[in-house]
């Protein structure tokens, strides 16, 4: 049996819905005749923007006002499943909100989840691509049983591409039960600072581990990645130390990225890091220790210091302004 | 002040790992606790010790014999550890764990469950949120700190732009990011009391459970694994003062430069 129906979760974003939604919707255009996308949130014309993804309808779940999305939003999805008729599947977004929304549908529909997806056919039924051990193996998942499928899919997995539809015709999401579970209240949002593009959009990542030795020796990431036009990216053992702020962690628990350049500085090379970065169209590693398991990936390796290497090719480039 | 700590017990990560006939990650070895799980018994302990009081209760939920691996978080210094260990819960997938744990944590009271963001085994990142819905309790994901204040949670969350203030009121579920508090080493006190503190170890038969678990109750199946071809290296320079040089050429042939 073909896809009919899919849902994807529209992730409120500045004046839309996020990247990582607008890529789903266009994967869902490509299995399925009917997109829907559920969003939530006021003030922006997401109609428009997911019409012109290929999206025809817009379930709008309206202003959550200080809650948490989890709740409310899997409580509205539920409502509209029973009242206009389940999707095949609902596709999520791997965010904060993304996974609530996705835990709490799974009790309510029960059915289960299937997260860390990064491919999407459509084989007589949904089937999805998991990849594991640090992206050498790839696993193959579909749903069993009755019941829609919910999925959670990693960003960058697709391409998100504009079709020129009109605008999504938009519903009001019916408010669904919500009970003690939707108690949790948002009460401030602290942005931190960031110059330069953003890490998940940047041409250019160069990115530091452990081996820069001490949190003083950022600073050349953040030199060399401010004269190439990049981000700078961390692995997730500096983060946990403090050196840097999470929202710079690359990996599986952290961003995926897929610049032009991927620079790795004293990056061993985890397989849980390497999933983040794999798809970087070139990638250059720094890494004292010539067995470290990054330079098997690496299209130019430097087998050095980063102390030494980084301060000259800074210097390097410098010059060259 | 009572806790309720998830803790998962994972083939050691630093081993090769592998997959069994029945396409589930090989468990038939040494199992030790996820490290991902010692930041919620830190937590506990912490969040214990700051109300003034209370029990730290460890829940897990294994398809193997072997749970040694739980002493651990009693060395630190949890009161004790609720394990449901049986071979029938192999494949389940981690709705059906959700449902398990839930079956166990109804049968105490509790103010908090802590969990972690995701194992470091399964990754699926989905069972604590399902367990709160099946509790009917909020959650609160991502914490990077959790404080008490009276009857409340007072948690910072991971956001996309940084983090967010979030409060909730108690009994509540907050699953806490890696790195979130130091885990303390179990001193050779704990380790020696740890053996006397009570571990108990349940079956399916002793909670009442209304659905089928292991995979005959999973509602996805795997049903491939394939190879993927790898990313083959390019070239590897050993730095002889010209690393810098060989980069900057690379970059020019890639025109980043
Ligand atoms: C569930 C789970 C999820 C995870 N998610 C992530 C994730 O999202 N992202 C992530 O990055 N990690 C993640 N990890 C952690 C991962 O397993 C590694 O521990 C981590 O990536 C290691 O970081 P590192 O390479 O900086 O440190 P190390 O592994 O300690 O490597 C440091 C490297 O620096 C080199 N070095 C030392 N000194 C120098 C020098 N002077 N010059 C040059 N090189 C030097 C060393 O040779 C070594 O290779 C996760 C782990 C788990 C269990
Ligand atoms: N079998 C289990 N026993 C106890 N806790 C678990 C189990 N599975 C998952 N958890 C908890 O839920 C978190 C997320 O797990 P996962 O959904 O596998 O990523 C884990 O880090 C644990 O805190």
């Amino acid at each position: 049996m073909a896809l009919s129906t899919l849902w994807v979760l529209g992730e409120p974003s500045e004046a839309s819905v996020s990247a990582p939604s607008l890529e789903l919707v266009s994967r869902a255009r490509e299995l399925a005749s009917d997109v829907a996308v559920v969003s939530w949130g006021v003030g922006a014309d997401r109609a428009a923007v997911v019409g012109q993804y290929g999206a025809t309808t817009l379930y709008d779940v309206g202003d959550l006002g200080d809650a948490l999305a989890g709740v409310p939003v899997a409580a509205a999805i539920a409502a509209l499943a029973s009242t206009r008729g389940a999707p095949d599947a609902i596709l999520i977004p791997a965010s904060y909100d993304g996974r609530d929304v996705a835990g709490r549908l799974s009790v309510r529909w029960d059915r289960p989840v299937l997260t860390n997806v990064t491919g999407l056919v459509d084989e007589g039924g949904l089937v999805s691509e998991h990849p594991v051990f640090g992206g050498s193996l790839t696993v193959r998942a579909r749903f069993s049983g009755d019941g829609p499928g919910i999925v959670v899919v990693r960003p960058k997995s697709f391409v998100a591409e504009a079709v020129g539809g009109g605008p999504a015709q938009v519903v009001a999401a019916p408010a669904g039960d919500v009970g003690a579970a939707g108690s949790a209240r948002v009460t401030a949002s602290h942005v931190e600072a960031r110059s330069g593009p953003a890490l998940e959009e940047a041409a250019v990542v160069v990115s530091g581990g452990r081996g820069l030795g001490e949190s003083s020796g950022y600073a050349l990431i953040e030199q060399l990645a401010e004269l190439l036009g990049g981000a700078a990216g961390a692995s997730r053992a500096i983060v946990d130390a403090g050196w840097v702020p999470y929202s710079h962690q690359v990996g599986q628990t952290g961003k995926t990225v897929k610049p032009t350049l991927y620079v790795a500085a004293g990056i061993s090379g985890a397989t849980q890091h390497m999933v983040g970065m794999k798809g970087a169209k070139n990638i250059v590693a720094i890494n004292k220790d010539p067995e470290a398991p990054i330079f098997q990936i690496a299209d130019l390796g430097i087998v050095g210091d980063v102390h030494k290497v980084l301060p000259a090719l800074i210097a390097a480039l410098q010059a060259r302004k | 002040m009572n806790i309720v700590v998830c803790a998962k017990l994972i083939p050691d990560p630093a081993a090769p790992q592998s997959f069994d006939a029945s396409k589930n990650l090989e468990r038939s070895g040494k199992l030790i606790l996820d490290e991902a799980d010692t930041y919620g018994v830190e937590m506990a302990l912490q969040l214990v010790d700051a109300a003034g009081g209370g029990e730290v209760t460890v829940v897990s939920m294994a398809s193997a014999a072997d749970v040694a691996g739980l002493r651990n978080a009693l060395a630190m210094g949890a009161t004790r550890a609720v394990v449901v260990s049986d071979d029938r819960l192999r494949g389940s997938d981690a709705l059906t764990t959700a449902k398990v744990l839930a079956a166990v944590i109804k049968r105490q009271s509790f103010d908090l469950v802590l969990a972690a963001t995701e194992s470091s085994d399964g990754y699926t990142g989905t069972t604590p949120v399902q367990l709160a819905q099946l509790l009917d309790l909020p959650s609160i994901t991502f914490a990077k700190s959790v404080t008490v204040e009276g009857r409340e949670a007072v948690v910072a969350r991971q956001s996309d732009q940084g983090f967010d203030d979030v409060r909730v009121p108690l009994p509540a579920l907050i699953t806490v990011t890696a790195g979130v508090v130091e885990p303390r080493y179990a001193s050779f006190k704990g380790i020696m009391s740890a053996k006397s503190k009570p571990l108990e170890v349940l079956t399916v038969e002793d909670l009442s459970l209304d659905s089928d678990v292991g995979a005959a109750g999973a509602g996805q199946e795997i049903i491939a694994i394939d190879a993927v071809e790898s990313r083959s290296s390019g070239e590897k320079y050993v730095d002889d003062g010209d690393g810098a040089e060989k980069i900057v050429a690379f970059l020019e042939s890639i025109k980043v430069l």
